[in-house]
């Protein structure tokens, strides 16, 4: 690998040893994949802040770190915690987690990444710009990141962005490189896909047969999207940011997916027309019902309704307040978002109508992070596949997957049709 | 009988210890108990071994990158293996490796090698025997 002499000089630790540490780690990571040089990196987004998936191991490291004096050099945003930072005892979060969780992310904001505590850094002014090169964890983020704006990240580890957040840099290879960003798989979709869960259940079925790959999805009526589709915050383009997020995750989430192009509709297929090679394995899609029983449990009394993953937007938190206006719920429902949307809602009364019908809008946090065995909850229905799909791995949870209605009627009357 | 075989260097650094091999990935994160060194993955073939001062083999890492910080942890206790040696390596153990200060080599032929026999890493070299 090539270094330039300023790289040079901060793996031989001039810059500290916590930059050396940082600049040992993507070098490393470089070399594993042959990369021939280092890329300077416009943001990053770290993982690996819940305390329940770090724990001892991972908090002791990161005060190491942070006692080496590392500090970040580019901006840097976090990934959600195990728990609502301000609200978590309305969680139900023990006194103990919640020390170890302000620990953890105390150890990333002394090393100088904000604690914006979301899986959406897109929606809370962390937006990169069209082929920037990036080095963001989290996976749906990095689906969003790479086919929604065009910008260029690897699915990086905790560690790997940490590092990177810290020496400014990545290594060149995979979805930096031109090559890495070509299709792999072409899909034809020959059914209506509408709505959002759709587009999560079409999601889920096609990472499961691409698994690492690179989709290029066609037959999907969607307005183009591009860097002003994050910023959206009503209209049709907004209405395709949130479908494409839920798409993303779940193509990231039941297959290793990082990048995907909608023919007509994600940029880098826009501006190339014949993106997809002639030659690749094609997959048609003539339903979705497999992919919707496959998300589904038998599961039929609902414990917890869970909408907001990833994080919900602004649009999203509208539509459940709408859906549950002067409702009174029987299961719980968490609506799970930034911290700077929930106070958007709030100032529009939306999180006031939420919790009135007994909901809880629950900031900074996830179902799938958090410390879900330690509260009283078995089964859960959502509309995001993604959700479902790491419901009973990471959560212990039974999972009912649905359209966003049928969750609010399952928070409702706690039960999930037959 | 000794002999040398070739890899890549992940990890630069030189140190041996008996050879405690899996045919099957190892995840550290929920696989190995960091206040033991323990496998603990159920029916994982090296379930209740330790990977304390072992050279350990095996063909590559999976699970979460949270699973760096298990083995940086387990330096810290002194219960890391000595080295480790895999088929092809990954960024979870590659990173856990460099953070802990713990010799790795990858892209070296692991047939024919078995739990117990003495092994030795040194720089891209794994000798054997």
């Amino acid at each position: 690998m090539r270094l330039t002499p300023e790289e040079e000089a901060l793996l031989a630790g001039e810059g500290g040893e916590g930059a050396r540490r940082a600049m040992r780690i993507v070098v490393t990571l470089g070399s594993i994949y042959d990369a021939e040089r280092l890329l300077p990196v416009e943001s990053v987004q770290v993982a690996g802040v819940s305390f329940r998936n770090v724990g001892e191991a991972g908090l002791e490291f990161l005060r190491d770190w942070a006692a080496q004096g590392a500090r970040v050099t580019v901006p840097a945003t976090l990934n959600p915690a195990g728990m609502d930072m301000r609200d978590w005892r309305r969680m139900g979060i023990s006194a103990e987690f919640a020390r170890l969780q302000e620990a953890t992310v105390r150890a990333y904001t002394d090393m100088g990444v904000t604690a914006t505590c979301t899986c959406t850094p897109y929606l809370v002014g962390n937006v990169p710009s069209f082929g920037a090169h990036l080095a963001w964890s989290e996976s749906s983020a990095v689906c969003y990141a790479n086919a929604v704006l065009g910008a260029r990240t690897n699915r990086e580890g905790g560690p790997g962005a940490l590092a990177a957040a810290i020496c400014g840099r990545t290594a060149a290879y995979g979805l930096h490189l031109d090559a890495g960003r070509v299709p792999t798989h072409r899909v034809r979709v020959r059914c209506p896909v509408r709505t959002p869960d759709d587009y999560g259940a079409l999601g889920y079925w096609v990472g499961r047969w691409v698994g690492g790959g690179v989709p290029y999805i066609e037959g999907l009526d969607l307005p183009p999207v591009g860097a002003s589709t994050p910023l959206a915050v009503s209209g049709e383009e907004a209405a395709a940011g949130d479908t494409l997020k839920l798409l993303g995750a779940a193509l990231a989430s039941s297959g290793a997916v990082a990048l995907y192009h909608i023919h007509g509709v994600t940029p880098e297929a826009r501006a190339l027309p014949d993106l997809c090679p002639p030659d690749v394995a094609v997959m048609d899609v003539e339903d979705l019902g497999p992919a919707r029983q496959a998300l589904n449990s038998d599961a039929s009394a609902i414990d917890l309704v869970v909408v907001g993953c990833p994080h919900a937007s602004l649009t999203e938190v509208r539509h459940i307040a709408a859906g549950i206006r002067g409702k009174r719920l029987r299961a719980a429902l968490w609506v799970t978002t930034s911290r700077p949307v929930r106070e958007a809602a709030e100032a529009e009364g939306l999180v006031a109508t939420i919790e009135e019908a007994g909901g809880l809008v629950i900031a900074d946090s996830c179902v799938v992070i958090a410390p879900m065995a330690e509260l009283p909850y078995r089964t859960v229905a959502t509309n995001s596949a993604k959700m479902a799909t790491y419901a009973l791995g990471h959560a212990g949870l039974k999972a009912r997957f649905g359209p966003l209605e049928q969750c609010l009627d399952a928070a409702m009357s706690g039960r999930w049709p037959a | 009988m000794s002999h040398i075989r070739y890899g890549r260097v992940i990890v630069e650094g030189q140190a041996s210890g008996p050879a405690l091999v899996s045919d099957r990935p190892i995840s550290f994160l929920g696989g190995v108990d960091p206040e033991t060194g323990r496998i603990v993955e159920p029916g994982h073939p090296l379930e209740g071994r330790s990977v304390a001062g072992c050279v350990l083999v095996f063909p590559t890492g999976k699970g979460s990158t949270v699973g760096s910080y298990i083995l940086y942890r387990l330096a810290k206790a002194n219960l890391a293996p000595a080295a480790i040696v895999n088929a092809e390596s990954e960024p979870i153990v590659a990173v856990g490796a460099l953070i802990a200060g713990i010799p790795m080599i990858d892209r070296v032929d692991i047939g024919g090698l078995h739990t117990g026999m003495p092994l030795a890493v040194r720089g891209r070299e794994l000798i054997v025997g």
